[in-house]
C-alpha cells in the first residue's frame, strides 16, 4: 500500500479506537449526569468514577494522536477543516478541558456542593462534546467542508441535518457503548443489582441508537445522497450491513447476559459505521480534493508512520498492562465516600 | 494568500492573545508534568530505601496532586493542538507536515505518559514497592521526551530548515533536518532545565510557607529541602545553558537581540542595556554597561552588532516588550541563583537549611519567580520572533485564520480558564488541608492516605 494510504488507515485506526474508548468515557459522564440526586445516584457515579479513572486520560491521547496525524499528513485538509469549524471545534476543545478538569476536581474533592459543582460540569461537557464532534464530523461527510482556508459556511457548515443527526448520534454512541461496558465492570465489581440496572440501560439506549442511526440513513438520504449512494449499494454496503447485524446481536445479548460476547459486537457496530463512512467516502477527503493530492510528501509520511511503527512496540504493550490491571479485579468499587 | 489581507486586526490581535494565554498557562502545568513526577519518585524512593514516614507520606501527598495537575495539563495541552488548526490555519496548512514528525513522536510520548501515570497513582497499593517506583520512571522519561519534541517544533519556527518549497508549496522535506535544527539545542535543554525549576521552586515554596507559619517539622523540613535541592542544581546550570541561547540568538537572529537589548543602531563596543524603555528609536533611561553586550554576545568587547535600524520599522519585534521580558528572566534567574547558593553554603556549613526567615521568605516566593522568568522567556522568543510566525518565512498576519469573529472565541476561552485557574487554585488549597500533616506521621497516616 502506498504511504498517503497507510497514513489515512492508520489515523483512522485512531479515530475508531478514539470512539471505541474515549467515546465511551464521555458516555460515562453522560449515565452520571442521568444518574439522579445524590443519593439515589452514587453507586452509578462511583462505578463510572472507578471504571474510567486509571484509563480516561491514556483513551484521551487517542484525539491528540488524530490530530497530530491529520496536520502531519494531509495538512491542507486539517487546515480547510480547523478554519472552516472553528466554532464548533473551539467548543469541543472547551468540552474536553470541562469535562477532564472537572473529573479530575471531582474525585478529590469531599464536600457535596463541591461533587455537585464538578459533577455538573463533567457531566454536562461529556454530553456537549461528542454532540458538537459529530457535528463537526457530520460536516466534512456531508461535503460541506470546501478545501480552502475558512472556504466553507462557518455556520452552515456545521447546523445543518447531516450534523444534527450526527450528532444526536455521537451523543447516543457514547451512552450505549458506555452503558455495556459498565455492565460489565458492574458484575466484576460484585453489585449484580447494578449491573442489572446498567444492562437495562444499554437495552433501552441500544434501541434508540438503532432507531437514531436509521434516521440518520434518511436524513443522509435527503442532504447527502453521494454517501447515502455509496453506504447502501456501494462499497461500503458491507460495513454497513456488518454494523446492523452486530448492532442487532448486541441487543440479542444483552438480552441474554453475555456482557463480554456484547461488548465486542457493541463496538463492531461503531467500527462498521465508521469504516462505512471511510470507505463510502475515499478516496475524496474533501469536495474536490483527494488523497493523493492532499497527502504530505513521501518522506514525513515515511518518518512519521516509521516512528510510529516503532512506537508501538512501546506502546502495545503499555495499553495492555494499563487494561489488564484495572480490569483485573474491583472487589471495592463503593470504599470511598460520597 | 491574498484573501488573509482583509483580516481585521482584532481578530489578528485575539487570535495572537488566545494563542499566547493559553500556552502560557499550559506551559506551568507542564513544567509540573515534567518535574513533578520526577521529585515525587525521589521521594518515593527515599522513603522505600530509608523506611522513613516522612518521605513516603510526602511521596503519596504530591502523588494525589500530581493527579489532578496532570489531568489539568492534559487537557489545556489538548485545546493548544485545536488552536494550532483554528487559529493557524495557514502555518498547518502548508507547514503541518514539516512538523509533523516531532509532534507524532510527541504523541507517543503522551501515551507512554498517560498509561504509566494511570498506573502508577492507581495501582499504587496494588504493585510491589520496586515495580511500583519502576512504573514512574517511564513518566519522567516520557515527560522529558514530550518537552523535548515540542519545543524542537518551537525551534524550527525560529531556524526554519529541512523544506524546499516551490511557489507556496512544500515540494520536499527532511523531516529530521526540520526537527534537529540549529535552534532545537539550546532551546529545548533551557526549556527542560526551566521546567525542573519551576517544579522544584513551587513545591518546596508551599513547605517554605508551612515553615514560616511555625511548621518546623521533619516532614516539612524534607518537603522544602527535597525539591529545593533539585530546583537549586539546576539553576546555575540553567544560567549557563541561557548563555548559550542568547549566543545562539545572537547569530541566528540578531533582529530579535537587538530588541532584547534595545539596541536600534549598528555598532561596534556595544555596551549592555539594563532598564530603559524604546521612545521613538531610542532606547531611554537605561543605565549601560560599557561593551557588555558584544562581550556578552560574542565574547569581544569590539563584535558588532547589528541593531534595528537594519530592519524596516513594520518587520521590528515590539521593543518594549521584549526588552523588559529578557530583563526579567535574567534577574529572575540571579536571584534564584542567590537562593541556591545560601542553600549550599549553609548545607557545607552545618547539614542544615539556613536559620534566617528571610531564606524562607525567599523560597516561599521562588515559585513564583521561577514562573516568571519562565513565561517572560517565553514572551522573548515569541513576540522576539514577530511579525513572523516562522521566521523570515511566514508572516503572522498571513498565517491566522481568516474566518470573523475570533475575538468572541478569544472572550469565551479567557473565561473558560479564569474559571479553570479558580477551581485549580481552590482544588490544590483543600488538597493540602483536608486531610491535615499530622507532627510525626506514623506507618497509618501513611497507608491510610489513599492516593486516588
Ligand atoms: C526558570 C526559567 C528560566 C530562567 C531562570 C532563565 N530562562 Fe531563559 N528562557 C526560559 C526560561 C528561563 C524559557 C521559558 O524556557 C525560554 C523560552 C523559550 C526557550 O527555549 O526557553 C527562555 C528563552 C531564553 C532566550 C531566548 C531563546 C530564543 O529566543 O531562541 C534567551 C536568550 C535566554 N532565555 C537567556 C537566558 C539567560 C541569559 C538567563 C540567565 C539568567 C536565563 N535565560 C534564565
Ligand atoms: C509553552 C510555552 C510557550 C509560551 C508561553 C509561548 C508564548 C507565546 C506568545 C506570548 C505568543 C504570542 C506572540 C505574539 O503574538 O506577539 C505565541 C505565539 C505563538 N506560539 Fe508560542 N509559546 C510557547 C511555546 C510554543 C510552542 C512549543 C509552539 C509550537 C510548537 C508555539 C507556537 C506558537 C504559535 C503558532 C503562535 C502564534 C503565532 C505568533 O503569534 O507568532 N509556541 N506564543
Ligand atoms: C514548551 C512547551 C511545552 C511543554 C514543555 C509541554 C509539555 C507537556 C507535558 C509534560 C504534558 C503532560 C501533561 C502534564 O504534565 O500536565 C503535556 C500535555 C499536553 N501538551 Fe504540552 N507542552 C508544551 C507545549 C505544548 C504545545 C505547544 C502543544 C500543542 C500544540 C501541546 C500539546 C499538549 C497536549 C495535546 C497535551 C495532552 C497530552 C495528554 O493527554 O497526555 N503542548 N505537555
Amino acid at each position: 500500500m502506498p504511504l498517503p494510504q497507510i497514513m489515512l488507515v492508520v489515523l483512522w485506526i485512531g479515530l475508531t479506537a478514539y470512539v471505541l474508548f474515549g467515546g465511551a468515557d464521555f458516555g460515562g459522564g453522560i449515565w452520571d449526569l442521568l444518574a439522579g440526586g445524590a443519593e439515589r445516584g452514587r453507586r452509578f457515579r462511583d462505578l463510572v468514577e472507578h471504571s474510567i479513572g486509571p484509563i480516561w486520560e491514556a483513551n484521551h491521547v487517542w484525539l491528540i494522536f488524530v490530530i497530530v496525524l491529520a496536520w502531519t499528513g494531509v495538512p491542507s485538509v486539517f487546515a480547510s477543516v480547523t478554519s472552516t469549524l472553528y466554532i464548533p471545534l473551539t467548543l469541543v476543545a472547551l468540552g474536553v478541558i470541562g469535562r477532564g478538569a472537572a473529573f479530575a476536581f471531582r474525585k478529590v474533592s469531599s464536600r457535596l456542593w463541591q461533587r455537585r459543582l464538578f459533577g455538573a460540569t463533567f457531566a454536562f461537557s461529556s454530553v456537549v462534546t461528542p454532540f458538537f464532534l459529530g457535528a463537526a464530523a457530520g460536516g466534512i461527510a456531508s461535503g460541506r467542508v470546501p478545501p480552502g482556508i475558512a472556504a466553507g459556511d462557518l455556520v452552515r457548515s456545521w447546523v445543518n441535518p447531516t450534523s444534527m443527526a450526527a450528532g444526536a448520534l455521537g451523543v447516543g454512541t457514547a451512552a450505549y457503548l458506555a452503558a455495556v461496558y459498565l455492565t460489565r465492570d458492574a458484575r466484576r465489581g460484585g453489585d449484580d443489582a447494578l449491573a442489572e440496572e446498567f444492562r437495562r440501560r444499554a437495552l433501552w439506549c441500544g434501541a434508540v441508537v438503532g432507531v437514531l442511526s436509521a434516521v440518520s440513513l434518511l436524513v443522509l438520504r435527503a442532504d447527502s445522497p453521494a454517501l447515502f449512494a455509496e453506504l447502501t449499494s456501494g462499497r461500503a454496503l458491507p460495513l454497513l450491513v456488518l454494523s446492523v447485524l452486530a448492532g442487532l446481536a448486541s441487543l440479542v445479548l444483552l438480552w441474554r447476559r453475555a456482557y463480554l460476547a456484547v461488548r465486542l459486537t457493541a463496538a463492531l457496530a461503531v467500527v462498521g459505521l465508521l469504516w462505512g463512512w471511510g470507505v463510502g467516502q475515499y478516496p475524496v477527503l474533501l469536495p474536490g480534493l483527494t488523497l493523493d493530492r492532499a497527502a504530505a510528501t513521501d518522506a514525513v509520511l515515511a518518518a512519521s508512520l516509521g516512528s510510529l511503527a516503532v512506537g508501538a512496540f512501546l506502546l502495545v504493550p503499555s495499553l495492555w498492562w494499563l487494561y489488564a490491571t484495572f480490569q483485573r479485579d474491583r472487589g471495592e468499587v463503593s470504599r470511598r465516600p460520597a | 494568500m491574498t484573501g488573509v489581507l482583509g483580516v481585521a486586526g482584532a481578530d489578528l490581535g485575539a487570535a495572537r492573545m488566545q494563542m499566547a494565554l493559553s500556552l502560557g498557562w499550559h506551559i506551568v502545568l507542564a513544567c509540573l508534568g515534567v518535574g513533578m513526577p520526577a521529585i515525587t519518585l525521589l521521594a518515593e524512593w527515599r522513603g522505600h530505601r530509608t523506611g522513613d514516614h516522612a518521605y513516603r507520606l510526602l511521596a503519596r501527598r504530591w502523588a494525589r496532586a500530581l493527579g489532578v495537575l496532570f489531568a489539568v495539563g492534559a487537557v489545556s495541552g489538548t485545546i493548544l493542538s485545536f488552536e494550532m488548526g483554528l487559529l493557524w490555519p495557514g502555518l498547518m496548512g502548508v507547514y503541518g507536515e514539516v512538523i509533523g514528525l516531532p509532534f507524532s513522536l510527541e504523541g507517543i510520548a503522551f501515551f507512554v505518559e498517560a498509561i504509566f501515570l494511570g498506573i502508577y497513582l492507581y495501582a499504587w497499593d496494588r504493585l510491589s514497592p520496586v515495580a511500583h517506583l519502576l512504573s514512574g520512571v517511564p513518566i519522567v522519561l516520557a515527560g522529558v521526551t514530550s518537552a523535548f519534541f515540542v519545543v524542537a517544533a518551537n525551534a524550527w519556527m525560529q531556524h526554519p530548515a529541512g523544506f524546499v518549497t516551490e511557489g507556496g508549496r512544500i515540494t520536499a522535506v527532511d523531516p529530521w533536518a526540520a526537527m534537529f535544527n540549529r535552534a532545537t539545542p539550546p532551546q529545548t535543554v533551557h526549556m527542560i532545565l526551566a521546567a525542573f525549576m519551576v517544579a522544584g521552586f513551587l513545591m518546596a515554596g508551599v513547605y517554605a510557607v508551612a515553615m514560616l507559619r511555625g511548621r518546623r517539622d521533619r516532614y516539612h523540613r524534607l518537603g522544602l529541602l527535597l525539591p529545593l535541592t533539585v530546583a537549586a542544581v539546576v539553576t546555575p546550570v540553567q544560567i549557563g545553558v541561557g548563555d548559550w541561547a542568547a549566543h545562539f540568538v545572537a547569530d541566528s537572529q540578531p533582529v530579535k537581540l537587538a530588541a532584547m537589548e534595545g539596541v536600534f543602531r549598528t555598532g561596534r563596543g556595544v555596551p549592555l542595556h539594563l532598564g530603559g524603555i524604546a521612545v521613538g528609536d531610542e532606547l531611554k533611561y537605561a543605565v549601560e554597561i560599557p561593551y557588555g553586550l558584544s562581550l556578552l554576545a560574542h565574547w569581544n568587547p569590539d563584535a558588532e552588532i547589528v541593531g534595528l535600524e537594519r530592519t524596516p520599522p513594520a518587520d521590528r519585534p515590539p521593543v518594549n516588550i521584549v526588552h523588559p521580558a529578557f530583563q526579567i528572566m535574567v534577574v529572575m534567574g540571579f536571584a534564584l541563583l542567590l537562593i541556591a547558593v545560601w542553600l549550599a553554603l549553609s548545607w557545607k556549613r552545618r547539614r542544615d537549611l539556613p536559620d534566617s526567615p528571610w531564606f524562607l521568605r525567599g523560597v516561599a516566593v521562588s515559585g513564583v519567580a521561577a514562573v516568571l522568568a519562565l513565561e517572560s522567556g517565553w514572551v522573548v522568543t515569541e513576540v522576539g520572533r514577530q511579525p513572523w510566525i516562522v521566521f523570515q518565512v511566514l508572516r503572522t498576519s498571513e498565517a491566522v485564520n481568516p474566518a470573523p469573529g475570533l475575538v468572541y472565541g478569544f472572550v469565551l476561552v479567557t473565561a473558560v480558564y479564569v474559571a479553570l485557574t479558580v477551581a485549580t487554585v481552590y482544588v490544590m488549597r483543600r488538597l493540602a488541608r483536608d486531610v491535615p500533616v499530622p507532627l510525626a506521621p506514623q506507618e497509618p497516616d501513611v497507608t491510610g492516605y489513599k492516593v486516588v
